[in-house]
C-alpha cells in the first residue's frame, strides 16, 4: 500500500479482527450481577477481618475483587460460547450474539485478570493477591473447563470459587486466613447448589441441549429436589457459624432465623411439588428467594459490623 | 502460497462504535492513574511531610 492509498482510503481491516462490541458488550462479559454480589460479600469480608483496613485501601481491595470477578465472568464466556450458543438464558451474550470475538474476550480477561491480581498485591498484601488468581484459575479453568462439562458435582466443587471473596478481602486486611471469614465461605459454599439446582430445573431442557451434566439431566429432577433440601438445611445451619464465632449479633441472629425459615419452606416445597406447574412455580419461587437470602443475610452482617466499629455514631455525631 | 485474509473497509457505524469503546477505555485508564495516585499518596501518608530534611 502506497503513502497516497493510505491517506485517501480508510485502513482495510480483517474480518477477524474487526470487533464491533460497544462498551456495554464489553461490560456484559463482566457478568455485572455476579460481581455485584462478589464486591457486596466481599465487603462483609472486610468488616469482619480482626484488623481493620484503612478506608481508601479497602475500596482499592474490593475494586481489584471485583476486577478479578470480572476477568473470571469474561473468560468463562469465552470458553463457554458453544454452549451459550445452545441455551435460551446465555445465547444473547456478546460472544454467541457474534458482538465480540473470542480472541478480544480472552485478550480482555487474561488483562483484567493479570491487573487485578497485581493491584491487590500492591494495595493489600501478596498472599490475599495469590488467593485472588486461586480464585480466578479455579473458577475458569477447575470449573469452566473442567467440572462444568465432566460431572454433575460442577457447581458444588465449583461453588468455591465464588465462595473465596469474603476470605479475600479479609485476608487483604489481616495477612492471614482467618476463622470469620471462613464462615462466610462455608455459608456462600453451602448456598451455591440450592441456588443453582433450582435454575438448572427450570432450564433442564437447555443444560440437555447443551450436553451440561447438570444435576437434573444426569440424576433427575427427583434426586436434585432431594439434593436441594439436604444443602438447605446445611446452609441454614451453617448461617450460624457467624453467631458461634462472635462476629454477629442480635440483628443477624433475627434476620438469619427469619431468612432461614423461609428458604427451608421453599425448599421444601420444592421437593414436595414434582409435577406441572406447581413444580415449576417452587422451583422459580426458590431460585428468586436464593439470591435475596444471600443478598439479606448479609446486608444483616454487614450493618451489624458497621454499627460495631462505631461507624454510625461517627456518621451521625 | 496461503490466500489472504479477506478485508473490508469498515462502515460508518463500526467506526462510531470503536470511537466510543476507545473513550471508554481512555476514561478507564485515566481513572486508574488517578486511583493509584491517591493510593501511593495514602501509602505515604505524612512520611513526606514529615521526613527529616
Amino acid at each position: 500500500m502506497t503513502h497516497a492509498q493510505f491517506e485517501t482510503a480508510p485502513l482495510p481491516v480483517d474480518e477477524v479482527l474487526a470487533g464491533n462490541g460497544t462498551a456495554s458488550d464489553y461490560f456484559a462479559l463482566l457478568k455485572p450481577r455476579v460481581m455485584a454480589l462478589v464486591v457486596f460479600t466481599a465487603f462483609a469480608g472486610l468488616l469482619v477481618a480482626p484488623e481493620p483496613m484503612h478506608p481508601w485501601m479497602g475500596f482499592m481491595t474490593l475494586l481489584a475483587i471485583a476486577l478479578g470477578a470480572g476477568a473470571s465472568g469474561a473468560l468463562n464466556m469465552w470458553f463457554d460460547v458453544d454452549i451459550d450458543a445452545l441455551m435460551k438464558r446465555t445465547a444473547a451474550r456478546p460472544l454467541p450474539r457474534g458482538a465480540i470475538q473470542p480472541g478480544e474476550a480472552l485478550g480482555f480477561g487474561v488483562t483484567l485478570a493479570v491487573a487485578s491480581v497485581l493491584t491487590l498485591g500492591l494495595v493489600a498484601n501478596y498472599l490475599a493477591a495469590a488467593i485472588l488468581a486461586f480464585t480466578i484459575f479455579f473458577y475458569v479453568v477447575v470449573y469452566t473447563m473442567w467440572l462444568k462439562r465432566w460431572t454433575a458435582q460442577n457447581i458444588v466443587i465449583g461453588g468455591a470459587a465464588g465462595a473465596l471473596p469474603p476470605v479475600i478481602a479479609s485476608t487483604a486486611a489481616t495477612g492471614a486466613i482467618d476463622l470469620p471469614a471462613l464462615s462466610l465461605f462455608l455459608i456462600i459454599f453451602l448456598w451455591t447448589p440450592p441456588h443453582f439446582w433450582a435454575l438448572a430445573l427450570l432450564r433442564a431442557d437447555d443444560y440437555a441441549r447443551a450436553k451440561v451434566p447438570m444435576l437434573p439431566v444426569t440424576a433427575g429432577e427427583g434426586e436434585t429436589r432431594r439434593q436441594i433440601l439436604f444443602y438447605s438445611v446445611l446452609l441454614v445451619l451453617s448461617s450460624l457459624a457467624p453467631l458461634l464465632l462472635g462476629i454477629a449479633g442480635w440483628i443477624y441472629l433475627i434476620a438469619s432465623l427469619a431468612l432461614g425459615a423461609r428458604f427451608l419452606e421453599r425448599a421444601w416445597r420444592t421437593y414436595r411439588h414434582r409435577q406441572g406447574e406447581p413444580a415449576r412455580k417452587s422451583a422459580a419461587s426458590l431460585f428468586a428467594f436464593s439470591i435475596l437470602y444471600l443478598f439479606a443475610l448479609f446486608a444483616a452482617l454487614v450493618v451489624e459490623r458497621l454499627f460495631a466499629l462505631s461507624v454510625f455514631p461517627s456518621l451521625i455525631g | 502460497m496461503a490466500q489472504d485474509p479477506p478485508i473490508r473497509e469498515l462502515t460508518r457505524e463500526e467506526l462510531a462504535v470503536r470511537r466510543r469503546r476507545s473513550i471508554v477505555l481512555a476514561l478507564i485508564l485515566a481513572a486508574f492513574v488517578v486511583l493509584f495516585f491517591i493510593t501511593t499518596m495514602v501509602r505515604l501518608g505524612g512520611n513526606v511531610a514529615e521526613r527529616a530534611l
